[in-house]
């Protein structure tokens, strides 16, 4: 009990306190809600995309589909686990955990708040780029293994993809880096605390800096970060009307399950990346205009409202779904649901206007935690969303034009961005 | 590798060459199952990493002899089964049919019948071009495109299903005219889609037709020469995306098509973006062919006086339509009995779909998916 107490009111994350308990308490968290939030993006991607194809997308599992992901994790789990006679056993067996372990582990670092981080390597960004682009060496043993001409094409597909975008992406990433050098203390950072520290210490997110230059190196990580994760319009590997199904067509029942967990897995990753990078990470927006305890009180309340919000939504379903005794359980289901949610914001709410009125430490420091992670997660969640809004609208590129795309243009404006960042950076 | 199909391959298929780094050439089965081949077509293509160095098509996984069964059938019981040919545009099949049999007994569809049947045939062939569009986008890799489409080709099968009941294969003709007079509010209906549908062919290219990706997807891809084209008998939007003003309806006008002022598009570059375009451009065109035809549909009968048993004298008789997918035509040879002798069938398809090869041949393999989307083959045509 006194090493679990031990860590509260620390400022620092376990890793670099040293509590190795609350670190690993953290990867659990971690991993549950890495877990949560795939499971949501399951719902959410089948929901939103069909709604920007005139459809509604599932309806039958649980009130709006709801139970849906639950349902298809059901399914590929209990599916039969096929492993074709001519591949390769062992590597068949180890790509997807290589993918997932690739996805999963950059997660070490990812600071969802000041102290909210498994740990804080001083080397953090370099740690996550090298770990995520590992996830490629999964997708090629897996189109190796399969030994099969489809998976084959898929795989090399996508090695030349993610090596030539990953160039591209570094170099956006090291002009980001290299602003953090004009902290007042003159010292840059690869840490990924230190790369939102200096955005704070600055006043201003790097996307915003040196306009257009921060602009530019993220959206050209943004353009990147699709590639990186095999999603339209650069799902080529996976390219469904092409290649039946990429590098994991051979696979089927839970190993399919982990590729898809490992590739959701990636896409949080790499957006974490950037919002950690250009869009200060877990700050509140506009620190500076609107500065002041009241409004930091305000945009407190943001986590709670939001849960509120959401429980009003399922109500608002509840309230039209057909009053027939056949909807009965979902009503009542939903009605839980909204309940659940309309709670969990009821006491985030409570939590933070007891920090405001009451002087108890541990009080404030979780309801300062909250906030972080919360204004994190958003800023993550509208790059998935962004994520599915691509997959609805962009036809894919051809392999040559993908290739064309990272070396021919995104690789010479990044590193014209970098270098131009590094004069400007020298002048000022 | 032994079976009948392979030993009549143009491919080499036994002896790979070796011909970059040493690296074996690849050949890969694409279909017949598979998603982006439109039904059961086998392209066996070979590939030097993702370049194809040739492609050899074996069709015939839906062959069910039609042309067979119509020696067997009376001239009356086969017209259903045409429906079944090229079943996302059946009322032109049933159109170039019945008109075949009617040149045959020398009969001549009352004009009132002409008009119904042109504004059920352009308003398939926006079905079909929808359809087209739809998967050809999906192929692509646009998933949106496609249930847009679909949205909206339902309101044209709710037509057809109120006029004849059936939504695919209609069956909606007879030889000599057609059975159903048009149905309460047919007009109506016509007029409603005439007003409802451009601004959805303006959505659909808002999505493709600017777009960056989409361009480069198409621009330059698939290109076949009009000499090639010629040469090889594609006919339809294919051959007009060449350059070739070649329509059956201002051709050899059918129907009362000589009646109606529209437009035949023509392309350029004969890429696949120049068919798209074609096609989109014939969508609209064929909106102006319905509005002449509900604004002028005269009154009077829709049959003209056949004999209850069809009985066409010995001759034979050529007659070729311009179906969505470009000429559909039918060779028919009668002997006098009630059964034709022999029925062909020249599919527009099938015909269309010789020219993949050299379409693709040195482009990528995302390329061939693209092409055999431009070509718009069903494979219900071309393996009859």
């Amino acid at each position: 009990m006194n090493a679990l107490m031990s860590y509260f009111g620390s400022k620092q994350t376990p890793g670099v306190a040293g509590n190795q308990l609350w670190a690993l308490i953290y990867i659990f968290i971690i991993f549950a809600g890495v877990a949560v939030i795939v499971i949501c993006m399951n719902w959410l991607e089948r929901k939103v995309l069909a709604h920007f194809q005139v459809r509604i997308g599932p309806m039958r599992v649980g009130p709006h589909g709801l139970l849906q992901p639950f349902a298809d994790a059901l399914k590929l789990l209990t599916k039969e686990d096929i492993i074709p006679q001519e591949a390769d056993k062992v590597v068949f067996w180890m790509a997807p955990v290589i993918g997932l372990l690739a996805a999963f582990t950059v997660y070490i670092v990812i600071p969802f708040g000041p102290t909210q981080a498994v740990t804080d390597m001083n080397i953090g960004i370099l740690f996550m780029l090298g770990v995520s682009s590992l996830g490629v060496l999964g997708i090629v043993t897996a189109g190796w293994a399969s030994n099969s001409h489809y998976p084959l094409i898929g795989a090399l597909r996508s090695s030349a993809q993610m090596v030539s975008y990953e160039v591209a992406m570094g170099l956006a990433v090291v002009s980001a880096i290299l602003m953090t050098s004009l902290n007042r203390d003159g010292t840059g950072t690869l840490s990924m605390l230190g790369i939102v520290q200096a955005q704070q210490q600055q006043g201003i997110w790097f996307i915003f800096k040196f306009f257009p230059l921060g602009l530019i190196a993220f959206l050209i990580f943004a353009i990147a970060m699709v590639a990186e994760t095999n999603r339209a319009p650069f799902d080529l590997p996976e390219a469904e009307s092409e290649l039946t199904a990429g590098f994991h067509t051979e696979y089927s029942g839970l190993r399919w399950s982990l590729f898809m967990l490992g590739e959701y897995a990636a896409m949080i990753a790499v957006s974490a990346i950037a919002v950690t990078l250009w869009l200060g990470g877990w700050m509140r927006p506009f620190p500076n205009g609107l500065a002041g305890a009241g409004w930091d009180f305000f945009f407190a309340l943001w986590p709670g409202l939001t849960f509120i919000g959401l429980g009003g939504l399922a109500f608002l379903g509840v309230v039209r779904m057909p009053s027939a005794q056949f909807f009965k359980i979902q009503r009542v289901g939903l009605a839980i649901f909204a309940l659940a949610l309309a709670g969990l914001g009821g006491l985030l709410i409570a939590i933070t206007i007891g920090a405001h009125y009451s002087q108890r430490n541990i009080i404030a420091s979780t309801s300062a935690g909250i906030a972080y992670v919360y204004w994190f997660l958003l800023k993550v969640a509208v790059f998935m969303y962004l994520f599915i809004w691509y997959r609805a609208t962009w036809p894919r590129y051809r392999f040559d034009q993908l290739m064309k795309v990272g070396w021919k243009v995104l690789l010479p404006i990044s590193l014209g961005v970098l270098i131009v960042t590094a004069i400007v950076g020298m002048i000022l | 590798m032994n079976d009948r199909t392979d030993a009549l391959s143009n491919l080499d298929l036994e002896t790979p060459e070796k011909p970059y780094l040493d690296s074996n050439e690849l050949i890969i089965n694409m279909g017949p199952q598979h998603p982006a081949t439109h039904g059961v077509l086998r392209v066996i293509l070979k590939l030097d990493g993702e370049k194809v160095l040739g492609t050899e098509c074996v069709i015939g996984y839906l062959h069910r002899g039609v042309e067979k069964i119509a020696e067997n059938r009376t001239y009356t019981m086969f017209n259903p089964y045409v429906d079944r040919m090229d079943y996302v545009a059946a009322v032109s099949n049933g159109l170039g049919y019945c008109q075949a049999v009617e040149k045959l007994l020398n009969v001549e569809a009352p004009p009132r019948a002409n008009y119904i049947r042109v504004i059920l045939t352009e308003l398939n062939r926006i079905a079909s071009h929808q359809l087209w569009l739809g998967t050809h986008a999906l192929d692509i890799g646009a998933m949106t495109p496609l249930f847009y489409t679909f949205r909206d080709r339902e309101e044209i099968l709710k037509i057809f299903e109120k006029y004849c009941g059936a939504r695919l294969t209609t069956h909606a003709f007879r030889i000599g005219g057609c059975q159903y007079e048009t149905y309460a509010g047919f007009e109506k209906d016509v007029k409603n889609f005439l007003a409802f549908f451009p601004p959805k062919i303006d959505e659909y290219e808002e999505l493709l037709t600017g777009n960056r990706i989409w361009i480069e997807r198409t621009k330059n891809v698939g290109v076949i020469s009009a000499k090639d084209a010629i040469a090889f008998g594609v006919t339809g939007p294919v051959l007009r995306a060449s350059g070739v003003k070649w329509d059956i309806r201002k051709a050899q006008p059918y129907a009362n098509y000589a009646d109606f002022d529209f437009e035949i598009p023509i392309g350029q570059n004969g890429d696949t973006y120049d068919r798209y375009i074609v096609r989109m451009i014939e969508m609209r065109q064929s909106l102006r062919i319905i509005e002449q035809a509900i604004n002028g549909i005269p009154e009077g009968p829709i049959m003209a006086k056949v004999p209850k048993v069809i009985k066409p004298p010995v001759g034979e008789i050529y007659h070729s339509i311009e179906a969505p997918k470009g000429e559909l035509g039918y060779f028919i040879v009668s002997d006098g009995s009630t059964q034709p002798y022999r029925v062909r069938v020249r599919p527009p398809s099938f015909v269309n779909l010789q020219a993949l090869d050299i379409m693709v041949r040195g482009m990528l393999v995302a390329d061939v998916v693209a092409v055999i989307g431009t070509l718009d083959i069903v494979l219900g045509e071309v393996d009859r």
